[in-house]
């Protein structure tokens, strides 16, 4: 009698022989993928992206049910959901600011992957995805933000589409080729609809590579070491509830702002309808493209200045060769340790110089980060590597624990 | 099922396998890419978009020093009408003094150089320069001033100062009678 399967079990099993799908997840989430043992709430962030993905993917498609892609009803539309449609001014806010806490919870992964040198070998595949899906990012963030057809949609579009006319000779067939016409108008609201709905998919696609790729050699630690099998423990129960409390924390955040500050990151402009007349006296982009915003004016020359821009997220690639230390973690590299805050704080003033008009005090500032942003990796990552030394390395994730350092 | 492998001869490098092989890419890879272009060309400015390239308006109510502004392709087109004193600021500068080098005479036409017609679009990231109304800031060279970045244009529209690489475009367009012009 007790050897006897149940009903239930049986369809699992039948069903499972067709399509392995919950042995599939158990190895890829559950009980039979082991992490290692000291990962820190740092290691919460991935997750957390995830979750944002399919937050913005979610609320997006209702958005899209009552949204009109045309260049007279889109701001109406927009204007609709908020009044109108139920639970509409709900929706459209966790989007909006969805946005900018995916962005947020995106900048924490990155600089956690800097900090314990995520990017080295056996990870560098890993990382480049991680690049990939950023920059899909960047670009389905600036069409969605086109697509309520404000005043700051209107220009944000027309000087980013621009960026390219500063490429020789086909920069201004590139351009009409992205408008779809002479200036950014219908066709150009219509296509970057389009793109809106489809690059969050080829994002999913990409971070199931990412997955994928991190599968092979597993995560990497606080320490930057090796993990053995005897310092691994299966990602669930442990990482999923500690992932699950995290995201508990996060939320509390995300709705905090949904709910009580929901314009505090947007831009006031952006509730006056498009006008392709008349520029607003100081175009900002949403906060999440400042720092590069800063990078592109810092430069006095446009084409320069553009180069910079996108080189500012292309260097990002190879890092893993710029950096020339075998010690991953920050923790065991003193002077590596002093240099990555400063490039964080150098981060935020970069973020701020981009809001600010580029002259004066601000232009001198922004030219001074943009000079630290790229000798940090073009000078600082290669040189440290070599006359750095770093602190001695435990033997193993326990061994600091069971015998602490004299 | 022994015979499938093909015979390799040694030495004389290309088979015909290899040749069927390489040609059979070259094919696909030329057919795919002809497949794509209506893709890529239907995202370039539809028959209709082009269709509404012309715009025509009249002079007949401008006066001298007064500017107004019309609407081409979806962009502005600011027509000046200069004093002259404008046209003297324009044509006493030296050519080697500009980042864009073109003579005054050039933009205009020939007995109308009183009129100045401009794509209203700042040659830098596409913002639309301040200076046709009457209280709008002309910049330093009289002419307009781009917020955006701060870029000064001349009374001819010729770059003089900030980051735009080049003068605002002179749109084509005719005069069809004396008062009535045809801009595209
Ligand atoms: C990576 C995921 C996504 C990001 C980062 C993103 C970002 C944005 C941003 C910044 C806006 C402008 C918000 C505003 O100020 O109003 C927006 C609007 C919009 N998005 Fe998305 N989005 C994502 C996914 C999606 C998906 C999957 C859909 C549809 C299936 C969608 C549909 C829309 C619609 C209809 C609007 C216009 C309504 C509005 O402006 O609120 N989005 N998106
Ligand atoms: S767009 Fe005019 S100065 Fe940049």
């Amino acid at each position: 009698m007790s050897t006897e399967k149940s009903v239930w079990r049986r369809a699992y099993e039948w069903h499972e022989q067709r399509l392995p799908i919950v042995s599939f997840l158990d190895h890829s989430i559950g009980t039979k993928y082991p992490a290692p043992k000291n990962l820190n709430y740092f290691w919460n962030f991935g997750s957390l992206a995830l979750f944002m993905l399919a937050v913005m993917i979610l609320t997006g498609i209702f958005l899209a049910m009552n949204y009109t892609a045309h260049k007279d009803m889109a701001f109406d539309s927009v204007e609709r959901i908020m009044r109108d449609v139920n639970f509409g001014w709900l929706i459209r806010y966790m989007h909006a600011n969805g946005a900018s806490f995916f962005f947020i919870v995106v900048y924490v992964h990155i600089f956690r992957g800097l900090y314990y040198g995520s990017y080295k070998a056996p990870r560098e595949v890993l990382w480049w995805i991680g690049i990939l899906i950023f920059l899909a990012m960047m670009a389905t963030a600036f069409m969605g933000y086109v697509l309520p057809w404000g005043q700051m949609s209107f220009w944000g579009a027309t000087v980013i589409t621009n960026l390219f006319s500063a490429i020789p000779v086909i920069g201004d067939p590139i351009v009409t080729f992205l408008w779809g016409g002479f200036s950014v108008d219908n066709p150009t609201l219509n296509r970057f609809f389009s793109l809106h709905y489809l690059l969050p998919f080829v994002i999913a696609a990409l971070v199931f590579l990412h997955i994928w790729a991190l599968h092979i050699p597993g995560s990497n630690n606080p320490l930057g070491i090796e993990a053995a099998p005897a310092d691994k423990i299966p990602f669930h129960p442990y990482y999923t509830s500690k992932d699950a409390f995290g995201l508990g924390f996060f939320m509390l955040f995300y709705f905090a702002v949904v709910f009580w500050a929901p314009n505090a990151m947007g831009h006031p402009d952006n509730y006056i309808p498009a006008n392709p007349l008349v520029t607003p006296p100081h175009i900002v982009p949403e906060w999440y493209f400042l720092p590069f915003y800063a990078i592109l004016r810092a430069i006095p020359d446009k084409l320069l200045g553009v180069v910079a821009m996108f080189g500012a997220i292309l260097v990002l690639f190879v890092i893993p060769w710029l950096d020339t230390s075998r010690v991953r973690s920050a923790s065991f590299r003193p002077w590596f340790r002093v240099f990555f805050w400063l490039f964080v704080i150098n981060a935020v003033v970069l973020t701020w110089c981009g809001a600010q008009l580029p002259e004066g005090l601000p232009l001198i500032q922004g030219r001074i980060a943009t000079i630290y942003y790229f000798v940090f990796f073009l000078v600082i990552m290669p040189v440290l590597g070599w006359i750095e030394t770093p602190k001695p390395l435990p033997a193993s994730i326990s061994t600091p624990v069971l015998k602490p350092a004299e | 099922m022994a015979n499938t492998a093909p015979v390799h001869h040694a030495g004389d490098g290309e088979t015909r396998r290899d040749f069927l092989l390489h040609s059979t890419i070259a094919f696909g890879a030329v057919g795919g890419a002809m497949a794509v272009w209506p893709l890529i060309h239907s995202m370039n400015p539809a028959a209709d978009t082009l269709a509404l390239s012309t715009t025509e308006f009249s002079l007949a109510s401008l006066q001298e020093g007064q500017a107004i502004t019309v609407v081409w392709r979806g962009k502005p087109v600011f027509v000046r009408y200069r004093t002259q004193a404008e046209i003297d600021a324009a044509r006493n500068v030296t050519l080697t003094e500009l980042v864009d080098p073109a003579p005054d005479a050039d933009r205009v036409k020939k007995d109308k150089d009183k009129y100045l017609v401009l794509v209203g679009v700042c040659t830098h990231l596409g913002c639309i320069p301040l200076g046709n109304k009457p209280m709008d800031p002309r910049g330093d060279f009289g002419g307009w001033f781009c917020p955006c970045h701060g870029s000064h244009y001349d009374t001819s529209g010729r770059i003089r100062k900030g980051p735009a690489p080049a003068n605002l475009a002179v749109p084509p367009y005719q005069f069809l009678d004396d008062t009535t012009v045809r801009i595209g």
